[in-house]
């Protein structure tokens, strides 16, 4: 596997992001509530990881901030009124049945990005990335974990001032799992504000620079990495960093 | 010898008769060209269903499947009311010309088409759904690209569609009359003789149709699976 270094330099920086508020946000079905109320402001550019245990609605709450999903009270706003140039990787990559490439090329063609510059940044996105041998290869025949680092090549491609990721590593080997948290390290290198989800505990301490932390659909804390790993102020976070069983 | 069907059709095939390569011609060109119209219609159609919320959209939807079962006479009468002197394109002097049978089998094909590529089309949004908004494509920017990575299952939509075009007998038979070297295709050729009580020379067009769509499918298959070997 190619090594993603930090060594590699970092070409473009990224206009900072715009804040993100979410004011009373609640997201509901069939009258149960699964997220919220819940506000808060994302104004650095993180890395913020959204904890908490299965259920409790980080998922959710990355799907609403970055437009996939409705809140049902509540606003979810931009400062200064317009999203930023936003992208998000899911926990199952989804492809297209296309070449490498060919995702990468659709990507910013759908994102207005003119015809002449389209293949020039689609391969340096997969050099980036160690696929470069791969730009032929249908995407869907590449292995999980080249499959992630292809849906990341492709946000990378397309500068976004915040990526969300949703469990991006949790179907994947460890040397995946790295070069996944090389990328998330070289996103944030670049200006890129992360938001991202995961279970992982090891991974949220190598990872986060603030922490959103959810249990049974509610935010129960939002501090520094620092301050929620050594003195969580939740008595939810509390039992969830001294490795209890949360509901 | 000369009562065998099987002889008949190898002896018309191998002494590459005129008239049957005319009638194999016209079959083949009314209903390739029907095929291609209906997908033209009826692939952004089905897409569309797959695509857009709107009111009566289950109706649309129970439309389309029911029409795939449209019997083709009745396909061909509402054609030939259209084309009649007295219909409202009575002007158009089609009736009894090869574009009546194109425009009866398009009636014929376009619901077999629009149905299942909007099956299709609707089971591949479920999974691009999620990475196709967050991209920011709007529902017109996805159609293309639907139905461009759904190409392999419309390959076989289009092989129903061309299955469906060719077999008829009833709709061509009565917008194009079975004009012998004008409008006479395999299947109304194949009436035709059997009427006439020249049974080998019918089973003799029979073979050939069927060995015709075979070959269609057979190259079709080929097509389809080399290419979905290479994109996965």
């Amino acid at each position: 596997m190619t090594s993603l270094s930090a060594s590699h330099r970092v070409s473009s920086t990224i206009a900072p992001p715009p804040a993100l508020r979410f004011e009373g946000v609640t997201f509901s079905h069939e009258d149960k509530v699964l997220l919220g109320p819940c506000s808060f402001t994302l104004d650095g550019i993180g890395p913020t990881l959204v904890m908490g245990p299965n259920g409790a609605g980080k998922s959710l709450l990355l799907r609403l901030a970055h437009g996939l999903l409705s809140p049902g009270q509540g606003k979810v706003s931009w400062s200064g009124g317009t999203p930023p140039r936003q992208a998000m990787v899911f926990q199952q990559p989804v492809l297209l049945r296309r070449s490498a490439v060919a995702n990468l090329i659709h990507a910013l063609a759908v994102n207005n990005v003119p015809r002449r510059e389209r293949g020039k940044l689609a391969l340096g996105a997969l050099e980036r990335f160690g696929l470069a041998a791969c730009a032929k290869t249908p995407a869907r025949l590449l292995s999980g974990g080249q499959q992630q680092r292809l849906t990341l090549a492709r946000a990378w491609a397309l500068s976004p001032q915040v990526l969300f990721l949703d469990e991006p590593t949790s179907a994947l080997d460890p040397a995946a799992i790295k070069a996944v948290e090389t990328a998330v390290h070289d996103f944030h290198q670049r200006g890129t504000r992360i938001v991202m989800t995961t279970h992982d505990i090891h991974q949220a301490r190598r990872l986060a620079g603030d922490v959103l932390f959810l249990s049974g659909g509610k935010l129960r804390e939002h501090t520094p990495a620092e301050t929620f790993f050594n003195q969580p102020v939740s008595p939810q976070a509390q039992a969830f960093v001294a490795g209890e069983l949360v509901e | 010898m000369e009562n065998n069907a099987f002889y008949v059709a190898l002896s018309l095939l191998f002494s590459l008769d005129a008239a049957l390569f005319q009638i194999v011609m016209l079959s083949l060109q009314v209903s390739l060209l029907a095929v291609l119209i209906a997908a033209v219609l009826g692939f952004p159609l089905g897409a569309a269903v797959a695509l857009w919320r709107f009111p009566g959209r289950g109706g649309v939807i129970v439309m389309l499947n029911a029409l795939m079962g449209l019997p083709p006479v009745v396909a061909g009468l509402m054609v030939y009311l259209l084309l009649s002197r007295a219909g409202p394109l009575g002007e158009l002097g089609f009736l009894f010309t090869p574009g009546a049978m194109v425009i009866a089998q398009v009636v014929l094909v376009l619901p077999i088409l629009a149905a299942l590529s909007r099956q299709k089309v609707e089971e591949m949004l479920g999974e691009y759904r999620e990475q196709f908004v967050s991209l920011g494509m709007s529902r017109a920017r996805m159609m293309p690209t639907l139905l461009w990575d759904a190409r392999f299952a419309l390959l076989t939509v289009l092989l129903a569609g061309f299955g469906r075009a060719s077999a008829e007998v009833g709709a061509v038979m009565m917008v194009g009359g079975n004009i012998d070297g004008v409008t006479r295709v395999m299947t109304t050729a194949i009436v035709l003789e059997t009427g006439k009580g020249n049974l080998p020379l019918a089973l003799g067009l029979g073979i050939v149709l069927l060995t015709l769509v075979i070959l269609i499918n057979a190259g079709a298959y080929m097509v389809g699976e080399l290419t979905r070997r290479r994109t996965g």
